[in-house]
Formats: C-alpha cells, structure tokens, sequence
C-alpha cells in the first residue's frame, strides 16, 4: 500500500519537476511580455533531442550539456525577434496562434533532421534503483529534483537580489514605466525568452534517461507544462514550480489509482477543474488580458 | 446582404456547378469533397473566431463527437444515420454549453485554455474506449442513407456537400447582418459597448460557441459517413490547429476568406504528403507568416486592397 | 417621484473613497450635469449608475426600483443609455452599423430566423437602417452615414455615440464628458446636440467640465469634490457658492 503510494509519488515529482521548470519557462515569458509561449514544450524536446545528437557525435559530457542548453536558449532569442517582436501589441489570440505556429516550425524541422525515432541518454549516475519503504526511485529522480531546486533557488536569488532581475520583475509589472525608469525593455524581452528556453532544455536533458525524448514529445510536455503554469496561477513563479509538482503527482497519482489510460488526460481534467472553480488559481495570478 | 455578397455567392454556386464537369478523375473528385466539408467547418467556426472574437484550440473535438456518434450508435446500438448524426449534435450541444457557461464568466480570455483541454480530453477518451470505439485504429461507419436511398457514389457525395456549402453561405451571410450578428460583432470591438446597449455577453458568447460546436458535430458526421471510417487522428490537436490555420489564412471575420482558407490548406497537405515532416514546418511557417504579414487573412486583405470594403 | 433617486451612495476602492454616500435625484425630464474638480468622482459616480461598478454601500432607485448592483444590459433593458468619456466604437463595424446595434433590445434577435433569412427580420432590419440614417442626421453627421467607423475623427465619433444611445429609444442618457478632446467649433456642435435632446424630452445627465456649456445647458447641477458631494442646486445657486468657488480655484481666491 504504501509502496505502491511512494511509487506514484516518486514518478510523479519526478515528471512533476519537468513540468515546473516548463510551467517557469511560461511564466518568465508571460511576465515579460503577456505572450502565452505554446512553442515552451519545443525548447524541452530541443534540449533531450539535442543532447543525444551531441552525445551520440562523441563529444564530452560538458560540450554536450553546454550546447543542449545554449541552442535552445539561441533559438528562443531568435523566435522572440522573429516571431514575437514584428507583432507587438498584437491580441492574445493572435500572439497564441503565432507561437503554435513556432512550434510546429520548430517540430517540423527536427522531425525533418532527426527523424521520428525515440531516444535516450544514459543516465548521469547509472541505474541502479534505490529502494526505499518498498518503492524503487531512479538516482536520476535525484538528479532532476537536485538540479530543478537548485535551478528554483538560483531564480530566486536573480529576481530578488540581483539587479537584472529586478528589472525584469518591474518590466513584468508596468512595462511602460520600466522603459521610463531606462530599463531596456526589449533586452529583458530577449533575456526571458533565453532563459525560459533554457530552462525548458534543462528540463528536456535530466528526464530523457528516464522518459526517453522524440520529435513530439514537446507537445504534451507543453501543454501539461502549460497547465501546470495556470493551476500555479499564471504569472506566479512559486504558484508554477509548485503547480508542475502537483501536475505531476496527480497524474501520477490518478494514472495508478484511477486508470492508467487517461494518464494524459489527467492534467487536462485538472485544468477544467481549476477554470471552473479557482481560475485564478492556487496563488491567484493574472488573468490573461490585461484590462 | 452587401451586394459583394451576392456577387460571391453566385461565384461559389457557378464554380460547384462547373467542378464535377472539369474534374478529371475521382481523386480530385474527392479532394473537391474533402475541401467543401473543411470549408463548412471553417465557416462555423469563424463566426466564433473571426466575427465573434473569440477562440477555439479544440474544435476537433467536436468533430470527433459526431463523427464517432455516427460509426457508435449506429454499429453497436443499432440508431439511424440521421438520428446518430442529431445526437452526436445534441451532445456537443450539451458539453460545449456546460463548459463554455463558467469559462465566459471570467474576466479574460480562459476560453483558449478550456478548449484545449476539452479537445485533448476527447481525443483520449476515444482512443481509449476500444471497446466502443474501435481504438487508435478506429473504426468503420456504416453508410449514410435516406429514405431507401444509399449515399455511396462520389457524385452523390459532392452535390450534397454541394448544397450544404452554399447553404451554409448563405445562411452565414444571413446571420452576420442580422440583430444576432451585429451584436456578436460589436461583442469583438468593444464588450463595454455591446453590454451597455442591452448585450448580455455571457449568453451570446455561449450562444455562438455551442453554435459553431455544433456545426463541426455535424460535419464530423458527414465526413465519417463519406470517408467511410473515422479514427482518433479526427480528433487530435493537430487538425485543432490545421482548422484555426485555416480561418486565419482564408481571413477571419470573412465568410469567403474561409473556404479559401480551407481549399488551400485541404491542398496543401495533399501537395506535401511526400515531404514527411516538412507539413508540420510549411503549417507553422504559414500561420506565422499569415499573423505578422497579413494578419487579417487572404480575402480581407485582397478586399481591400481592391477597395470592396466589405 | 423623481425618475432617479441616489441615497447614500458609496464605493471603495482598497482604500480609496472615491464616492462616500452621495444623495440626490434628478427629476424627468430635466438636465442634470455633475461637476467638480479632477478626481472628484463624477465618471465613478457614472459608472456606479450605469452598472460598470457595484457600490459599496448605498442605494439607486430608476422609477421607484432599486438598480444597485445590476450589470450594465440590465440597465439597458430599463432605458439607461450612457456614452464614453474615451469613446467605445466597435471599430470593426460601419457608422451606420454602430448606429443600428443601439437598437438591439428593440428588435427580434433569433438565431434561426436570422440563418433563413426571415421576411419580418428583414423588413424590420431595413427599417432599422432607414431610422439610424435618420439618427445620425439628428447628430448632424449626415456625411458619413456611409462611412467606416475607423476613417471617422475622435470629434465625429463622440457624436457617433450619441446616435447609438438614442437608437437604444433610452428615457435617460449620461454624457460622459461629451466635449473632452473638441476643439472650440466641435463643442459648439455638441453643446448644440444636448440642446436638442433635452428639448426632445429626453432626461439628460451630463458630466462636464466645460462650465460655459454646463451653466447654458442645466436645470440643475450636483458639485462633487473627493468623493462626496458639495453641493446640489440650480446654476444660480452653485455658482454663488463659497465653497464651490473654493473648490475650484482654491480657498484663497
């Protein structure tokens, strides 16, 4: 009984952490610029994807991780001046539509390169489980639990103490008055985007060993990861990674105890619910327009 | 109406009279067929994204429902094509209306996310129900039939999807220059004025969105009934997206600009079908392309470039 | 019984007062303005009336019902029109059609009528057009009656709104500062409309801060200043009033 709890609380925190560093990646954009990013599930496919190629070519773990990253993150810089910049002020519907529009571009083109094969990546620490009360967990749960707390504290520290950050959090409340005070804006744009692709390609690289990766896992990473950032509230930062770790564990939960089938379908119901109930969320964020 | 709107309208009845004749073979016959059902589709739902304002990433779903209401209910239950086809409607009409009534009470716009979620939702439940409905692999649908008449050849198909194109024109056409559409349309420029001359908004903004589920209920029957089969794909995300391209490409807010929205991209996977993977990338390109470029779509734009203004 | 009695009105904002328990009633008929110095509370005021805002406290009775709380339709169904101080033109129709969506409440708005092009519905509609012609010559914008409402200037759309609360056919209509952002000869042209809906018999409750127009135009004026009111009274009264004047140009003037 309570192994089996365990179990679904391991897999479910594990995924559950991936869906939080997607579930940032939205915020950080939302906050910059009130886009609703659909292309976040791409960056996390990017970085599993692009981590097997550059582990598969033979290049050290470091170069591998370095370029699993910053690709991504260049990529996301690139979506924003293209995609996002030409049509600023542009309606919710139409920003949303421009970034689907990514991410099919983005899917696409690696699907063209890539293939449609799955992938995997050996794991950081090996595969020896480790057993606790009767449940297994994988040294690489540990890893990704390490590194997204580690990547949760590091953000808090840039939004709260360091100078950048601050400008960003202030852009995020009053963009106007941010350009007032001589905050460039426009960077803060390009930073949000970087960092929110990085943040996905993190993701993307520490659950591959697990989960496997493929040209179209972003989508359904995305999206949960998406609705993780609302069940948070959207715009709310701790409500994200909070809100990832409870997408997680109820999917995991509901996918064990309910039925394994609608397992994707879980944090989709999730969503309804909270729409229906508490559309603010669970830490009260924005609404999506501005009024 | 405008007198524009004649004037398209007599072009679309003189180019489906003219098509079965200038068809060369059944390949474009169906492809003819495929595109008149999407441009129905679209129709239906441009008046919730283009005229109403609105937004819909799970319209699939609804497809979904009435395709699989017609390959269920007349396999396992043993319903008429025709009844199958009305609850495959009423039931759309009922869960589009349960979700939309909470979500249109929100300040913003929640209506892009609940869709999503209620189209994705679908798509699983009927991949999962193998039992009902035949699975990912999906299942056969009986034919269509009417009064002892069986709805089997290619030419049957293409005068009644024919007809209903044109109905659906010219009902659209009715609609939008009516008391109804008129608020609907003042609903999108501006809700504050649209509530303070009488619009209750809420309920004109369910209206139109269990209005144009509906719509693609049905059509999924149609469609399921002329491809003979129906599988979960119907239902999936993508084609969500491939129809939301459509309205945006052919012109939202325009009635024309959807069927040409849905010739093209009826078209265009067909044109790409040897470039695996390149489909996704020509989509996405195309709707972003059509969103910073021409953001008011085909016909809009080409419209007022001419100077028609309507 | 007047047409609108105001008690006690009240709404707070987090902290801010911006009405503390306003009274007073505006007869049929008549035209009422509301003024006072920036701030004071008056577009709030008119928000609060018009079902924008839910006060905090207080009462508003239209014809002896109480109307507190009701959303802004509702108030549209009880013949309360109301134009916008930044304007709310839905852009994306003509002037003509802009015009015409005022009348909505007045026609037949049935779906499937619409869809099979209903012989009633489509007589109804033409007369509609013919009747918002006619409204937008009463607003002296007989120019544009095929015009776009996007080619149209700030100037002409605000008289454009006028048209589409008088196609609402309302008993009472509140002008949200209808002169801001004219030049001299636009204000004239509006000063001149609000004359004309006033002899038409219309109750018109204006908020203004041109106080030429205002002191031509009203039979009564309520003066409000951070929230609550100063004073109520005809034109003579308020403007001999010490504390208006030093609400206006300050105590020492």
């Amino acid at each position: 009984m309570l192994s089996q709890f365990l179990q679904f609380l391991f897999s479910g925190i594990t995924v559950g952490a991936t869906y939080a560093l997607a579930a940032l990646g939205f915020t950080l954009i939302y906050n910059a610029s009130n886009v609703i990013n659909f292309a976040q599930g791409e960056f996390i496919m990017l970085g599993g994807m692009l981590a097997v190629f550059f582990a598969q070519m033979g290049f050290p773990l470091p170069i591998v991780l370095f370029l699993a990253i910053v690709i991504p993150a260049l990529v996301g810089i690139f979506m924003e001046k293209v995609a996002i910049e030409p049509v600023k002020g542009a309606d919710t519907v139409s920003l949303i539509i421009i970034t689907i529009g990514a991410s099919l571009v983005i899917r696409g083109l690696i699907q063209v390169w890539l293939g449609k094969g799955t992938f995997s990546l050996p794991a950081f620490s090996g595969d020896e489980p480790i057993h606790i009360l009767g449940a297994t967990l994988l040294p690489q749960s540990l890893w990704v639990l390490a590194v997204t707390a580690l990547l949760v504290v590091s953000l808090w520290y840039f939004f709260s103490k360091t100078l950048t950050g601050k400008a960003m959090l202030a852009t995020s409340f009053n963009r106007t008055a941010a350009e007032l005070v001589g905050i460039n804006t426009n960077f803060v744009l390009f930073l949000s985007f970087a960092m929110s692709a990085g943040l996905g390609a993190v993701g993307g690289i520490l659950v591959t060993p697990i989960t496997m990766t493929s040209y179209d896992v972003g989508i359904m990473l995305g999206l949960k990861g998406f609705v993780a950032a609302v069940v948070g509230g959207l715009g709310n930062g701790l409500g994200a990674v909070l809100g990832g770790l409870l997408v997680g564990v109820l999917e995991a939960m509901g996918a064990g105890y309910i039925s394994s089938a609608y397992k994707d379908a879980m944090p989709f119901v999730l969503i309804l619910f909270i729409l229906f109930f508490m559309p603010r969320g669970l830490f009260g964020g924005k609404s999506t327009d501005r009024v | 109406m405008h007198k524009n709107a004649y004037i398209g309208l007599g072009l679309v009845i003189a180019v489906l009279l003219v098509l079965p004749f200038v068809l060369p073979n059944s390949y474009y016959m169906d492809l003819a067929i495929r595109m008149a059902i999407n441009a129905i589709i679209v129709i239906g739902l441009n008046l919730l994204i283009g005229f109403a304002g609105q937004i819909s990433l799970g319209h699939a779903g609804f497809l979904g429902i009435g395709a699989y209401a017609s390959a269920v209910l007349p396999t396992h239950f043993g319903f008429h094509p025709l009844l199958a086809m009305a609850a495959g409607a009423a039931a759309t009409a009922v869960i589009a209306g349960v979700v939309a009534k909470p979500i249109f009470k929100l300040k913003g716009n929640y209506l892009a996310m609940a869709t999503l979620g209620l189209g994705i939702i679908i798509n699983i439940a009927l991949r999962n129900e193998a039992q009902w409905t035949g699975g990912p692999d999906g299942m056969a649908v009986p034919a269509f039939a009417l009064f002892g008449i069986e709805l089997s050849s290619d030419k049957q198909w293409y005068w009644v999807v024919a007809a209903l194109l044109v109905i659906s024109v010219w009902a659209s056409l009715n609609i939008i220059d009516s008391p109804f559409g008129r608020a609907l349309r003042a609903l999108h420029g501006s809700e504050v004025a649209s509530q303070v001359v009488g619009v209750n908004i809420v309920r004109y903004k369910v209206s139109i969105f269990v209005l144009s589920a509906v719509f693609a209920s049905i059509m999924g029957s149609i469609t399921a009934h002329y491809i003979g089969f129906v599988t979960p794909n119907f239902a999936d995300f993508f084609h969500s997206i491939e129809l939301v391209t459509m309205v945006v490409v052919g012109g939202m807010a325009s009635v024309f600009g959807s069927i040409v929205g849905a010739v093209l991209l009826t078209a265009l996977p067909q044109a790409l079908a040897t470039f695996e993977g390149w489909e996704t990338v020509v989509f996405g390109s195309v709707l972003m392309l059509c969103m910073i470029f021409l953001p008011k779509g085909l016909v809009p734009t080409l419209a007022s470039k001419f100077g028609k203004g309507d | 019984m007047s047409l609108l009695e105001v008690k006690d009105l009240s709404i707070h904002f987090g902290g801010v007062k911006a009405v503390q328990n306003v009274s007073f009633n505006i007869d049929a008929g008549i035209v009422y303005s509301v003024i006072g110095p920036n701030g004071a509370g008056k577009t709030t005021l008119f928000n609060l009336i018009t079902g924008v805002y839910k006060p905090t406290a207080g009462e508003i009775r239209l014809d002896g019902e109480l109307i507190q709380g009701k959303s802004p339709n509702e108030l549209a169904e009880r013949g309360v029109a109301r134009t916008f101080q930044n304007l709310q033109i839905c852009m994306n129709m003509s002037a003509l059609e802009n015009v015409m969506v005022g009348a909505h409440l007045r026609l037949d708005r049935n779906v499937f009528k619409a869809a099979m092009r209903w012989p009633s519905m489509r007589r109804r509609d033409n007369e509609l057009r013919e009747e918002a012609a006619e409204l937008m010559k009463f607003v002296g914008l007989e120019q544009y009656i095929h015009a776009r409402s996007d080619a149209m200037s700030y100037g002409v759309l605000k008289r454009l709104e006028i048209a589409r609360a008088l196609a609402m056919k309302p008993r009472v209509i509140f002008l949200d500062e209808p002169a801001a952002g004219l030049n001299p000869k636009e204000t004239i042209e509006i000063d001149r409309l609000v004359r004309k809906l006033a002899d038409s018999g219309i109750t018109v409750v204006l908020v203004e801060h041109d106080m030429k127009m205002v002191m031509n135009l009203s039979d009564r004026i309520l003066v409000l200043d951070y929230g609550k009111k100063l004073t109520e009274g005809t034109c003579a009264e308020v403007r001999k009033n010490p504390d208006v004047i030093a609400a206006y140009l300050g105590a020492h003037a």
